[in-house]
């Protein structure tokens, strides 16, 4: 039995980035608010110290910051004729724990999602024919669009210090900018990061066939920084360890760089962390959240009733802590009906290496967000009449700094130890640059998330299962792209090139993307989304689940930028809205 | 507000003086409280205001602050105004017990009467807290209270403060908060063999293994190079350009000095630049030249800091604006004391967080990575860099505090 515990205005359940973000404008609307937190509490000076954060095989290779498997994991399978097997070590994504969340160890690219993104299945329709979108894909709007959206990605981009270059402002086309950009109502708060040799050599190459780069959007800051909570970031170093690792410059935004170290200071807030949430509980007709059950690190149990609960955990738990409280219907591949677990996606990631003789990259120079990109070969950013497929990707050089036990870079054909090996190591470690070409993941029927029939968490719960395999849309698309950025590649003369399509089946080891979206995914229509434009579950309005899990489809895009921004969103649903007249706010 | 007007209807006919404490008179002496710090060493937790309980380590052994809430077996529940007044200003306790001078009251003897009545009529709405102290922990002979009437002869005048009439009303006021409330000498003025305040008045000294700096108008090694938006900033913030508070200070900021008026920080920083108060022979010299590039600590240094430092410092030593200290021409590394710049090279630091900083930048430990000749080389370079100079650091004394330091 759970103890009852004195009530709360709002429960925040998960500070991350979504988390801490809404936490931190309920608190200053006046709520007291209460944030629950699955891992423990993490702090730059303490857990991410300059002298011990360089440590690859602590934090790269044996996944230090990332959720234990043990404490909680997901099966997977690729369709529904298999059985699903448990992850005992995390492979194709990598979910974060603790505060900060992923956001600790993301790479800190930040782009917005395109205008014609958030109405992409009208949009498509529109430019194509009312029948141009194939059967096996899924694809639907969002419910909400561009000048709704743009408010909250500016104010994502000011707490995390984004430096950038506008592509497009009020006052028009900005020359050095992504051109495919929506209109901003402000430039980046920082300017670009210096670029390295490979994004530059890849810009110079792009620029001479017509294509129009661009720096790539950074939450790393390029100088000193303070937000408007009032913290302060440092520049970014190019220290190289920061995809998988905490910055300890305090230049990667997290939730632990940009808002806990004010939200904190406030009277109204309190963070309990180790703390695991295990349900929402509604009242007996299931209209309402009255709050949380969660189990602390000596295994006691508390409820937490409150006014309000968001749910603000990484995709997959999201999505698993619906299924687990009953919240909308759990989705049915047979029949299509049902919600709660519909259209997970994921990223379609392809790459083309080069090998080059007679230059220098330095590699070990780098960052997680640093590098120079294109986007003719994006989204709907160019005709896909008769191509046979939808989508497209982020094309780009971004040399997340090559650590010495992970980058080895080795042409085809040589062997994967030995002497032979150590040769090719020490020829091609810095004369070898990689493009990697991002791409969309259109959602579709047949990719679902659900309860495992078989495994259990180690508090007896069922684990997520992800059913997933890529469509033929996705294959082709790959295809595509990889062979556009291949082009470009041997415009740039290397001794080799070696391009990898992503190709099916989906594998779970190989180290993809933590890109996981979907599964409760907002809209305008309640029988194919789980939440509003507002975050808002419905049928239950005072509960909000935020996060990539309310993406109906997956672009071309990296999704920090906005999941930031849809938690700027919720928030002001509930402040502006909610809380004024609370209820369902489908019309607002 | 229950407890408020409860304890004090209840103690003022005890206290032995009937005026009637008002809002505006007790709200003063919450500010007063705050000018003087009294929490710094007698609130030990933040739930139980000024219940006492911080330890202070002296040079002659420890003192653990009393309580000092209305509760009347353990705090001050049974003192009238005058035994309160008595220990403010000539450091005598209920009953004649002689305090130690840990308590500032060789610096609160200068406070004005009306000060120390309304600090007496805030404690008196605290909500009193049943907390037993044993104040003395020092030992033989020094736990004889009485050897403190030797030292009192010897280094204490009971006095009341005299403005300057030849100095302004801003400056007046900085000088009482300074030398009076904000007893700012009992750490940054250097102490005689019997812990008495010497005579080279703020001229840094150290207290509880920090390095409190010379804060004269010395612009080397003082805060002379510093504006009064500066130092208002640092005392107001927790940071400046040059660094951010940390030990003691980082207390001092967090329970006072970010709480004071900006009126009281300006003027507080006025008195401090203008020297006024101080001999200027105490403070007006010439800084050293610094120690040639080709010195061997210097040489070696140069390149621990590149390797070590410059990525947040910067490799001229600029640093970053709100998060990583300037080093260049920064005084707090020239000081002729090196304790706290050796103290947090080796340890790290954690400065103090505050509404208007919350980042609260902190320094990483090298102690586990550079040893002690590799700590005085990068000092001694910092010292000697970018418009620094300062004497070498050597290795003894980083080896000294490495090993004061693994014994606590």
């Amino acid at each position: 039995m759970a103890t009852k515990l004195p009530p709360t205005d709002a429960v925040v359940v998960g500070l991350g980035w979504a988390g801490a973000i809404i936490a931190n404008q309920l608190v200053d609307a006046g709520l007291k608010v209460v944030g629950v937190e699955r891992g423990p509490w993490r702090d730059t000076a303490r857990d991410f110290n300059i002298a011990s954060v360089t440590d690859e095989l602590r934090y790269a290779q044996r996944q230090e910051l990332m959720l234990r498997t043990a404490q909680n994991t997901i099966t997977l399978r690729n369709n529904p004729t298999q059985t699903a097997l448990p992850m005992r070590q995390w492979g194709s994504f990598h979910p974060g724990n603790g505060t900060g969340g992923a956001g600790n160890h993301w790479a800190g690219i930040t782009f917005r999602f395109q205008p014609e993104e958030f109405r992409l299945k009208s949009h498509l329709e529109e430019r194509y024919g009312a029948d141009s979108i194939p059967d096996e894909l899924s694809l639907q709007d969002w419910g909400t669009d561009w000048e709704e959206m743009e408010p909250h990605y500016d104010a994502f981009e000011k707490i995390a210090g984004t430096s950038g270059r506008a592509g497009q402002l009020a006052s028009g086309r900005q020359e050095g900018g992504n051109p495919f950009e929506g209109v901003r109502s402000s430039d980046y708060p920082t300017p670009p990061l210096k670029q390295p040799y490979s994004p530059t050599l890849f810009a110079e190459t792009a620029r001479e066939m017509g294509y129009q780069p661009f720096p790539v959007p950074s939450s790393l800051v390029s100088e000193a920084y303070t937000n408007p909570l009032g913290v302060t970031m440092g520049p970014c170093t190019f220290c190289g360890f920061c995809t998988n690792y905490g910055c300890a410059n305090y230049s990667k935004a997290s939730a632990i760089t940009t808002v806990l170290p004010a939200l904190i200071r406030k009277e109204n807030f309190e963070a309990r962390t180790h703390c695991e949430v295990l349900k929402v509980t509604t009242d007996s007709d299931g209209r309402r959240a009255t709050g949380i059950v969660y189990v602390d690190s000596a295994g006691r149990r508390w409820e937490q009733p409150a006014e309000i609960v968001v749910i603000a955990a990484f995709t997959f738990e999201n999505v698993r802590l619906m299924l687990t409280s009953n919240i909308g219907e759990a989705y049915d591949p047979a029949t299509r009906r049902g919600t709660t677990g519909r259209n997970y996606a994921y990223q379609t990631a392809n790459n083309v290496q080069l090998f080059f003789d007679d230059k220098n990259f330095n590699p070990y120079i780098g960052a997680g967000a640093v590098g120079m990109g294109i986007d003719e070969f994006n989204n709907d950013n160019f005709d896909h009449a008769g191509l046979g497929f939808f989508g497209g990707g982020s094309t780009r050089v971004t040399p997340i700094g090559a650590t010495p036990i992970n980058a080895r870079p080795t042409p085809p054909g040589t062997p994967r130890w030995g002497s032979n090996w150590k040769r090719a190591t020490v020829d091609n470690y810095a004369s070898t640059m990689t493009i990697g070409c991002e791409a969309s993941n259109y959602s579709s029927p047949n990719n679902y998330l659900s309860l495992d029939p078989t495994y259990r968490d180690r508090l007896g719960r069922p684990l997520l299962r992800i059913t997933f395999d890529f469509t033929e849309n996705d294959l082709r698309m790959a295809q595509y792209v990889t062979e556009k950025t291949a082009e470009i590649a041997r415009r740039m003369n290397p001794r080799q090139i070696v391009a990898n399509p992503r190709t099916g089946p989906w594998d779970g080891r190989p180290y993809q993307s933590s890109h996981v979206v979907g599964g409760f995914v907002m809209g305008a229509d309640p029988s194919n989304s789980s939440v509003n434009k507002h975050l808002q579950v419905w049928g239950v309005p005072n509960l909000f689940v935020v996060g990539a899990s309310a993406f109906p489809q997956n672009p071309g895009y990296n999704p920090t930028g906005t999941v930031g921004a849809l938690a700027f969103k919720a928030a002001d649903g509930i402040v502006n809205h909610y809380l004024r007249n609370p209820g369902e706010m489908i019309s607002t | 507000m229950k407890t408020l007007v409860g304890v004090t209807l209840a103690l003022v006919p005890m206290a032995g003086w009937a005026a009637s404490t008002e809002y505006q008179d007790i709200e003063r002496g919450r500010y007063i409280g705050v000018l003087g710090d009294c929490a710094a060493c007698h609130t030990a937790n933040d739930d139980q205001p000024f219940a006492g309980g911080v330890p202070l380590e002296t040079p002659f052994g420890t003192l653990i602050a009393p309580n000092i809430t209305p509760d009347p077996a353990t705090g001050l529940g049974r003192w009238s105004y005058e035994e309160f007044k008595a220990a403010m200003t000539e450091g005598v306790g209920k009953g004649g017990y002689h305090l130690y001078p840990a308590m500032p009251y060789p610096s609160y003897t200068l406070m004005h009467e009306k000060d120390i009545r309304d600090l007496w009529s805030f404690l008196q709405t605290v909500t009193p807290v049943e907390n037993a102290i044993e104040a003395n922990q020092l030992p033989f002979p020094f736990s004889i209270r009485s050897v403190m009437m030797g030292w009192n002869w010897l280094n204490f005048d009971e006095r009341t403060f005299e403005p300057d009439p030849e100095q302004s009303d801003e400056i007046n006021r900085g000088a009482y908060l300074v030398e009076s409330l904000g007893h700012c000498g009992t750490c940054h003025t250097p102490r005689n063999f019997m812990g008495g305040e010497g005579s080279d008045k703020f001229a840094g000294a150290t207290v509880e293994g920090w390095y409190a700096p010379n804060i004269t108008p010395n612009a080397h090694v003082g805060i002379g190079s510093w504006s009064d938006d500066e130092l208002v900033e640092y005392l107001q913030t927790g940071g400046n350009r040059y660094g951010f508070a940390s030990g003691p200070m980082a207390d001092e900021v967090h329970h006072s000095s970010q709480h004071w008026t900006e009126d009281d920080l300006y003027a507080v920083a006025r008195y401090l630049l203008s020297g006024a108060g101080l001999d200027s022979s105490d403070w007006d010299r010439e800084p050293p030249e610094p120690l040639p590039e080709d010195n061997p600590q210097v040489a070696a240094g140069s390149h621990i800091y590149f390797d070590r430092c410059s990525g947040c410092h910067t490799p001229n030593g600029g640093g970053e604006y709100g998060i990583f200290p300037q080093l260049a021409s920064n005084p707090l590394v020239n000081g002729d004391n090196t304790t706290s710049l050796i103290r947090v090279v080796l340890a790290g630091s954690r400065p103090v967080a505050t509404d208007a900083k919350p980042t609260a930048p902190a320094m990483p430990s090298f102690a586990w990575n550079l040893n002690d000749e590799e700590v005085a080389s990068v000092l001694t370079f910092v010292r000697n860099s970018w418009g620094n100079a300062a004497p070498a650091v050597s290795a003894g004394e980083v080896a000294d505090l490495r090993e004061e330091m693994r014994g606590n």
